[in-house]
């Protein structure tokens, strides 16, 4: 693998059509050189409902939208007239592929603003469910990536084994998707009888998958072929666009919330966040591998150290007229995307008066994909646009 | 790109070799988790109807409907959740928050119907195979979303009180004030229990916004004797508060004391004067300045109406300014309250009994209607022999003496005979002027009518209470004075008819206890004889309280009656209510041409 030395990369554009003043290319359809073509929404290869407006000369892309808007949620409008209670069952809808993570951020928010600390026991279970949540997440992601090249093999064994995560989060919390159970105030339920050596189960059986999907993916002449150097983020990118996450890691930048401002009980666990410099598909495919085997060390160790008992909640006030005192927070945690914030505002009433999502999706499919995407191939779109992780529903919010 | 590379792939066909993974029949080999977030069950029987699941809900997916065999009554609003399953994102909120834990979600996730409309339905009263479904989200322990236990009442010391007369409960601080005004789910049980119908979770919630007047505005729209409530009410509200159920009701009655004392008094004219009515020519002479009278002189004055009282003591309240001790309620709150009602224009002649010093039939052809607000004031006699010996009271009597600041000699020893409120008190005062004190109960503690929180107070203050004890006779000393009481003890024998235990003697079993003095405090009657006879003749009784409609109109012709002349509770809340209610029958009769 080459070192990533392209710095302020640009794409050739000898061969594209102008620039026109309002800086979009000028595209003569009627010239018969560019068709446009529509990638999504309802596409194997498009994650989620957004779609990509591609204008074509060939198979190289010339230009490159994103368009999102097939969801119809509007939640961040939607949680303005709910009690803060009620914003905690909408909450999980903005990121279905990591639910726990828009939990965990809105309860921390609405917690520091009614300055209520949660129970020791409560912040161990906790990072336990968030850590367990990026484990699923990963377990679709990283053989997802092959996936998009056509390479599903390793997709039905990871979708196996994060089902088997599901029927954990299923035990803990009574849901496999909508987990519902980091509220204001502390969890839902302690773990239940037998969970640990459970888990331990499970993690074998990913330590075992990571070594399988590695001999299927990552040593393996078609999908390096068809990644290594593609889709390469130049390093001067990730501040400009607020590239996070192993996208940002991926591009040599060692950026790990986790790390740099520990939260819940991360200070007390002992990791080190994998980067590397290439930055091109490849390389971000395996940091998430990376990635998920940090997740499983992480498990392991929460599962060691974390307390048998405890309380599980704080007291808070009457959630069903709970009064937030009245300032404005912003609350991040690191998701297997990178850094997810929400952004509270509470004018002293029952009511939020503003909740903001700050996911990493909203940069990395349109304004990182719609620069990606031109000057690639239409056979990469999907390859390109799965190694950046994006996730549309936290986009549409 | 290396061999290893090209090769290194096709080891995944051992894979072949090994079994599949997948569930063969899932439906039937996979149940969900113990903790699954399931279909809806509820326990009908034990759900109040309270509402507070329909509250939470974020989609509106709950409805409160009513249920075929389910009637409202007190502490049930007879409705029942009615659950859409197109809207339920089965997030589990209203199991949480449910004030009976009588709702929860079964484990079971498959149902499987073309009629798009069954998906509505009503957990527990639309039967489900999944209702003797045992797993499923319960709330867990040690999680709360309201704080289950109330906010506790100073009181002074036992020790303390015990000689003196130093009002016991010391009232809210605004924190604790607002800390359990906090805990209010605003089902508005209280308000459908309570004989007045007090707005009670409107006046909660101003203690929350800390919007005080609003409080005793909201309070005075249906009780203008908030601070005597405060007190002493009865408080039927709390027995059937929602909370209850799981753990303590909210303290009504501390929190409504609460807004009456902090509320200047020289503000209530600002603000309790909006929306009085011009004055009328109309008169009505009130016969009894208890608390259902001045709550109807307060009602009358507001509809323009001119309201006298005629009391014959030389103060106002009734039995709750001699039948209550002072240190439960204070005279001076009292008269604060009647001296707010005589400012805003009620007229109260005291000193002046009806049919001693002014008749029936003066007032009755003078006004343009009369209200009997004249309670019970003659005490029931226990009916044993040796009640007329010296040294034998009426609790009533006893209990007016002592708030006049009369003295009255108990001597050292003295038993009291009976187990409510007046009973209680009058124990609690005996113990203050220095007696050791028995109580004497035919039934068990928990049949007693008194308070609770009476009952435990007298506890505290080291009275005696012997239950299941009949007394049969007063046995006097050679000089003619009480010495000793008999009495038998009581078994307790279920009722046929299905109501409380009656106690039965156990033969044999006489006990005598000595004592200098026999307080008898087992009840009262009315006294109609103010009444002349062509008037007393119409008037229509049942078990010695008169008979009213609606608008406490009697039988006699413009003529009201109220408090507990009329009802048979018996209590200040009930008599304020009938006060109100009179009001507006009056005004009915009056106005409406």
């Amino acid at each position: 693998m080459a070192k990533n030395k392209i710095i302020n990369w640009k794409p050739d554009r000898s061969k594209f059509p102008d620039i026109g003043q309002d800086g979009k290319p000028v595209v003569d359809l009627a010239s018969q050189k560019y068709v446009k073509i529509w990638h999504g929404p309802n596409h194997p290869g498009v994650t989620g409902n957004m779609s990509l407006e591609l204008t074509v000369n060939g198979d190289e892309i010339v230009d490159a939208k994103t368009h999102v808007g097939y969801l119809h949620r509007g939640f961040e409008k939607l949680m303005e007239r709910r009690k803060y209670i009620q914003c905690f069952p909408i909450v999980c809808r903005m990121c279905v592929a990591e639910t726990d993570f828009p939990e965990y951020i809105y309860a921390a928010a609405v917690e520091d603003l009614a300055n209520i600390e949660v129970p020791e026991m409560a912040q161990w279970l906790r990072t336990l469910v968030l850590e367990m949540s990026r484990l699923q997440t990963l377990l679709r992601v990283v053989p997802g990536q092959g996936g998009t090249i056509g390479l599903g093999l390793g997709v039905q064994w990871g979708v196996y084994l994060r089902d088997l995560i599901l029927d954990l989060f299923e035990e803990l919390t009574g849901g496999r998707i909508y987990h519902m159970y980091i509220i204001p105030g502390g969890v839902r339920g302690l773990l239940p009888d037998g969970f640990k050596n459970r888990m331990e189960e499970i993690l074998k059986k990913v330590d075992d998958y990571v070594i399988r999907l590695t001999s299927l993916m990552y040593d393996n002449a078609v999908y390096k072929k068809r990644t290594i150097g593609i889709g390469v983020i130049p390093t001067d990118w990730v501040d400009k666009y607020g590239i996070v996450g192993p996208n940002a890691r991926a591009a040599g930048f060692k950026r790990d919330i986790r790390k740099d401002n520990p939260y819940l009980i991360y200070g007390q666990l002992d990791y080190e966040p994998f980067t590397t410099t290439e930055s091109d598909i490849f390389a971000r495919a395996v940091v998430r591998l990376e990635d998920l085997k940090t997740t499983v060390d992480l498990i392991r160790q929460i599962i060691a150290k974390m307390p048998l008992n405890g309380d599980i909640k704080a007291k808070t006030p009457n959630v069903l007229h709970w009064k937030i005192p009245k300032g404005e927070t912003y609350v991040k945690s690191e998701s297997s995307r990178g850094e997810f914030g929400f952004y509270l505002v509470s004018d002293g009433s029952e009511y939020p008066r503003r909740i903001n999502l700050r996911g990493p999706s909203y940069t990395h499919a349109i304004t990182v994909l719609e620069k990606l995407l031109i000057n690639a191939n239409i056979s990469d779109v999907s390859a390109l646009m799965v190694s950046l992780q994006t996730c549309p529903p936290e986009i549409e919010r | 790109m290396s061999l290893k590379d090209i090769l290194s792939p096709f080891s995944a066909w051992k894979n072949l070799a090994l079994e599949p993974v997948t569930v063969k029949d899932p439906l039937n080999e996979r149940p969900g988790a113990p903790r699954y977030r399931g279909f809806h069950k509820n326990e009908l029987n034990e759900c109040i109807g309270c509402g507070t699941c329909s509250d939470i809900c974020q989609n509106a997916a709950i409805d409160m409907v009513p249920v075929e065999g389910i009637e409202t009554k007190a502490g049930d609003s007879g409705l029942r959740p009615m659950i859409d399953y197109g809207r339920c994102c089965w997030c589990a909120l209203c199991v949480d928050i449910c004030s009976t834990n009588s709702l929860s979600l079964s484990n079971e996730y498959t149902w499987v119907n073309s009629d798009p409309e069954v998906f509505r339905f009503i957990p527990g009263a639309d039967k489900k195979s999944w209702d003797a479904n045992e797993l499923g989200w319960k709330k867990p322990d040690n999680y709360n979303l309201n704080e289950p236990l109330r906010v506790k009442m100073e009181e002074t010391a036992p020790d303390e009180r015990e000689m003196s007369f130093l009002e016991v409960v010391k009232g809210y601080s605004k924190e604790q004030a607002e800390a359990e005004a906090d805990r209010c789910i605003e089902c508005g049980l209280c308000t459908a229990t309570c004989p007045a119908h007090m707005d009670i979770p409107q006046y909660i919630k101003t203690i929350r916004d800390n919007n005080l007047e609003e409080g005793l505005r909201i309070m005075y729209q249906t009780n203008p004797l908030p601070e005597i409530c405060g007190r002493v009410c009865t408080r039927r509200c709390e027995t059937v508060c929602a909370l209850g159920h799981k753990g303590d009701a909210i303290s009504i009655r501390w929190l409504k004391r609460y807004i009456a004392d902090n509320v200047s008094f020289d503000e209530y004219e600002k603000i309790l004067n909006e929306g009085f009515i011009e004055k009328t020519d109309k008169k009505v002479s009130i016969i009894g300045a208890g608390p259902s009278g001045l709550s109807l002189g307060y009602y009358l004055t507001q509809r323009g109406i001119k309201a006298t009282i005629y009391e014959a003591k030389e103060k106002a309240g009734g039995m709750t300014m001699y039948g209550i001790p002072k240190y439960r309620l204070p005279m001076e709150i009292l008269d604060k309250e009647v001296e707010f009602l005589q400012k805003i224009g009620v007229e109260i002649k005291f000193n002046t009994a009806v049919g001693k010093n002014i008749s029936f039939n003066d007032l009755y052809n003078n006004s343009d209607a009369v209200f009997i607000g004249v309670g019970f004031e003659s005490p029931y006699k226990i009916g044993i022999e040796g009640e007329n010996l010296k040294g034998s009271l009426q609790a009533i009597e006893f209990l007016r003496e002592i708030n006049k600041g009369n003295k009255i000699d108990i001597g050292k020893k003295a038993v009291i005979v009976g187990g409510g409120n007046v009973a209680i008190d009058a124990a609690r005062i005996a113990k203050r002027i220095g007696a050791e004190t028995t109580i004497l109960y035919r039934r068990r503690v928990e049949d007693m009518p008194a308070d609770w929180e009476e009952i435990e107070g007298a506890e505290d203050e080291k009275v005696n209470i012997i239950t299941q004890a009949i007394p049969v006779e007063i046995i006097p000393d050679e000089k003619g004075k009480v010495k000793a009481v008999k009495y038998l003890k009581a078994k307790m024998v279920a009722d046929d008819k299905g109501g409380r235990p009656r106690p039965v003697p156990i033969e044999g079993s006489e006990t005598i206890i000595e004592t200098e003095t026999v307080i008898g405090a087992i009840g009262q009657g009315a006294d109609y004889s103010f009444l002349p006879k062509e008037f007393e003749e119409k008037l229509e009784l049942m078990r010695g309280r008169i008979v009213t409609d609606s608008n406490m109109k009697t039988s006699l012709d413009k003529v009201f009656a109220g408090g507990d002349a009329v009802n048979r509770t018996a209590d200040a809340i009930s008599a304020i209510a009938d006060g109100h209610k009179a009001a507006i029958g009056i005004e009915k009769m009056l106005l409406s041409e």
